[in-house]
């Protein structure tokens, strides 16, 4: 059932060429990797950088206005070296880049990194807590569903797994918003806190529940913490799906070696059995999982945060496009896309740490 | 073969299609599909996901005679009105039928998947299956290439290239397909890795087919079926991301009955009537789950690499 993604770096495994003997592997390995990071960067860069020439919006005009003479159009226009040839742009583009330039943002008129550190806290907030709401329900759904494999309780899991991939992001927040917000009132509405705490808390991390405990404003934390409810749910639905289904197969495979069967011929426990022989392999295999899901997280963001007025990197994204603010949405583009590519690779080098047989 | 084992002409067709000694590649391949629909209907939860998708190709293609308009008529006065015997579905805030709208949105959503798919596939099966046939630094570059779009995270890339090449259907089905292609190229790459050395490649190219023969009628044929699997599994994805577009106004434009716009303007009138955003919100819910539901079947039978 292992089908989706898993880790993406094949194409160098297929064609073992002959090593020479005298560079150690260790060094090879680690030369391939940042060839790998730099030439993904490169690449990452590349596409936002011909997305930004493609977009039919004039830049100078942006800038300009419309009423500017000729002479300061061609000002800007020189300026923001339209006229050099479009490789030396790009390798313009991206030495900004590596110095954190991203440009200004036309929206918030200021830089547009800047922008993105004021918002990302908010994203960060949520992310993990969705994380670990899926692995919470998730782990044990796989196990169970394994365990009872072709019983009610595996297809229950399988419809609850279905129902997480395919399920509206959006629509869910709105239908949840509906129910527990505006008819139930159960919980507080979108956004990440009620109006009347905003800004008492002080600025620290950005991330207010850290905040507000660090400083003893406990009903702060309380609403903070309300606030987070609906939307990491819903963000965590997908996160749920998907690690219950790995867990699963991941869980099937290791049921089907030979070790357990061992335990059982020993007579163990079929608690123990599941649990300390079978399900402690599954654990470092989730490693690569929870990786994988942080960063669809990021992803999934996108939307949750425009329903729940979440004032994270998903809803500055949406904003700057309605705003044709195009350097806030390359650079948010950019930066997402670079912390997609590196929670891949951390949990891929994790995995093999943890995992002696992925080292071969 | 001699004529003592081959079985008594049979009479019925399923005798003609369970018989061990098919007398053409006709006959072969008749077979071939009734056994894999043997088993394929066999599996309720693929069998749930087939009418799904039935359905909603009957319904787009009958959605002149099932509906009394084309889903875009005003009719102010009968604005938000909840659902009722008329108006199964409620009105929207023109007071166009959402019945109506969400049958003839079946249309663009058919329309979406299967351009996104009728683009996604050549190019995934041409990129992959030349990288893995010929290997070397074609290989290498071709490959680092489908990395690079494999690594972007979908959504923010397809909202990257629509805020560049404007809202619109058309370009929201551009930047889909462009967000879509490289997981074929990969999978059709992996395929043709594992046939390229195999016997009957090895003849065809002893008998001189060329490398393009060899491609289209020896190694292609061979990855459609990892292709499709993954092609259904990856509708829904792509009718959520067509829904987000909508949703975020960057898609079909209005007055098109675009699911997703639906639900966004749906959204104004959430609290008290519901039903403008929450029954095309259920749509988009059933018809990826049908997509999901079929192509988990269809993997369990195409192919068996899967595993159990």
């Amino acid at each position: 059932m292992v089908t989706t993604k898993t880790t993406k770096n094949g194409g160098t495994g297929e064609n073992p060429s002959p090593s020479s003997p005298t560079i150690p592997p260790v060094v090879k390995k680690l030369a391939n990797f940042f060839f790998t990071v730099t030439l993904t960067f490169i690449g990452l860069t590349a596409i936002t950088f011909i997305i930004g020439r493609v977009m039919p919006a004039d830049p100078v005009l942006a800038i300009v206005g419309d009423r500017a003479s000729q002479e300061t159009y061609d000002l800007v226009y020189h300026k923001l070296g339209l006229d050099k040839p479009l490789i030396q742009q790009y390798l313009l583009y991206l030495w900004q880049i590596l110095q954190g330039d991203l440009g200004k943002s036309i929206m918030t008129s200021r830089d547009v990194l800047d922008d993105l550190i004021r918002f990302f806290p908010a994203t960060l907030e949520l992310a993990p807590i969705a994380t670990i709401i899926g692995l919470f329900l998730g782990v044990p759904m796989g196990v169970l569903a394994a365990v009872n494999q072709g019983r009610w309780i595996d297809h229950v899991v399988r419809i609850v797994g279905l129902f997480g991939y395919s399920v509206p992001i959006f629509w869910l927040g709105l239908m949840a918003l509906l129910v527990f917000y505006a008819r139930l009132e159960w919980l507080p509405g979108p956004g990440r806190i009620e109006v009347f705490y905003d800004g008492i808390v002080e600025h620290r991390t950005g991330i207010i529940l850290i905040d507000s405990a660090m400083q003893g404003e406990w009903d702060i934390f309380r609403n903070a913490a309300a606030h987070l409810v609906l939307p990491s749910a819903v963000l965590a639905t997908y996160a749920l799906a998907y690690i219950a289904r790995m867990t699963r197969s991941f869980m099937l495979d290791q049921l089907n070696q030979e070790f357990v069967l061992t335990a059982r011929v020993k007579g163990l426990s079929e608690l123990s059995v599941i649990w300390r022989h079978a399900f402690k392999n599954v654990l470092v295999q989730l490693i690569t999982i929870i990786g994988l899901t942080y960063a669809s997280l990021l992803e999934g963001s996108v939307l949750t945060e425009t329903i729940f007025a979440w004032p994270g990197i998903g809803q500055y994204i949406t904003q700057s496009l309605f705003n044709a603010d195009m350097n806030a949405v390359i650079g948010g583009t950019v930066v997402v896309g670079i912390g997609f590519v590196g929670i891949n690779m951390l949990s891929d080098m994790l995995y093999r740490f943890v995992d002696p047989r992925a080292r071969v | 073969m001699t004529s003592a084992n081959r079985p008594e002409k049979s009479t019925g067709l399923r005798a003609w299609l369970l018989s061990e000694t098919p007398e053409s590649i006709w006959q072969a391949r008749c077979q071939r599909f009734y056994l894999a629909w043997l088993s394929f209907s066999s599996n309720p939860i693929a069998m749930i996901g087939l009418v799904i998708i039935l359905t909603l190709l009957i319904l787009a293609i009958l959605a002149p005679v099932i509906t009394s308009g084309d889903g875009t008529s005003l009719n102010l006065p009968n604005r938000l009105m909840p659902p009722s015997a008329e108006h199964w579905f409620g009105t929207d805030e023109l007071g166009r039928d959402i019945f109506d709208r969400i049958i003839w949105g079946s249309r663009i959503t058919l329309y979406i998947v299967g351009l996104v798919g009728i683009t996604v596939v050549p190019i995934g099966l041409l990129i992959g299956t030349v990288a893995g046939y010929l290997g070397g630094w074609v290989d290498t570059v071709l490959m680092r290439f489908t990395d690079i779009f494999l690594a972007f995270p979908r959504l923010i890339l397809a909202l990257a290239f629509v805020s560049a090449l404007g809202p619109g259907l058309e370009n929201a089905v551009l930047a889909i397909a462009l967000t879509t292609w490289s997981p074929f190229a990969r999978i059709a790459r992996a395929e043709t890795l594992t046939i390229r050395n195999s016997e009957h490649i090895l003849a065809a190219r002893v008998q001189a087919a060329s490398t393009s023969r060899i491609l289209l009628y020896h190694i292609v044929p061979l990855c459609i079926s990892s292709v499709i699997v993954r092609l259904t599994l990856d509708m829904a994805g792509i009718i959520l991301i067509a829904a987000g577009l909508g949703f975020l106004g960057l898609g079909a434009q209005p007055p098109l009955p675009e699911w997703g716009a639906m639900i966004s303007t749906g959204r104004q009138y959430m609290l008290d009537q519901w039903w403008v955003a929450a029954l095309p919100g259920i749509a988009i819910l059933t018809v990826s789950m049908g997509f999901n539901l079929l192509g988990d079947g269809l993997r369990d039978v195409l192919d068996p690499k899967s595993g159990k």
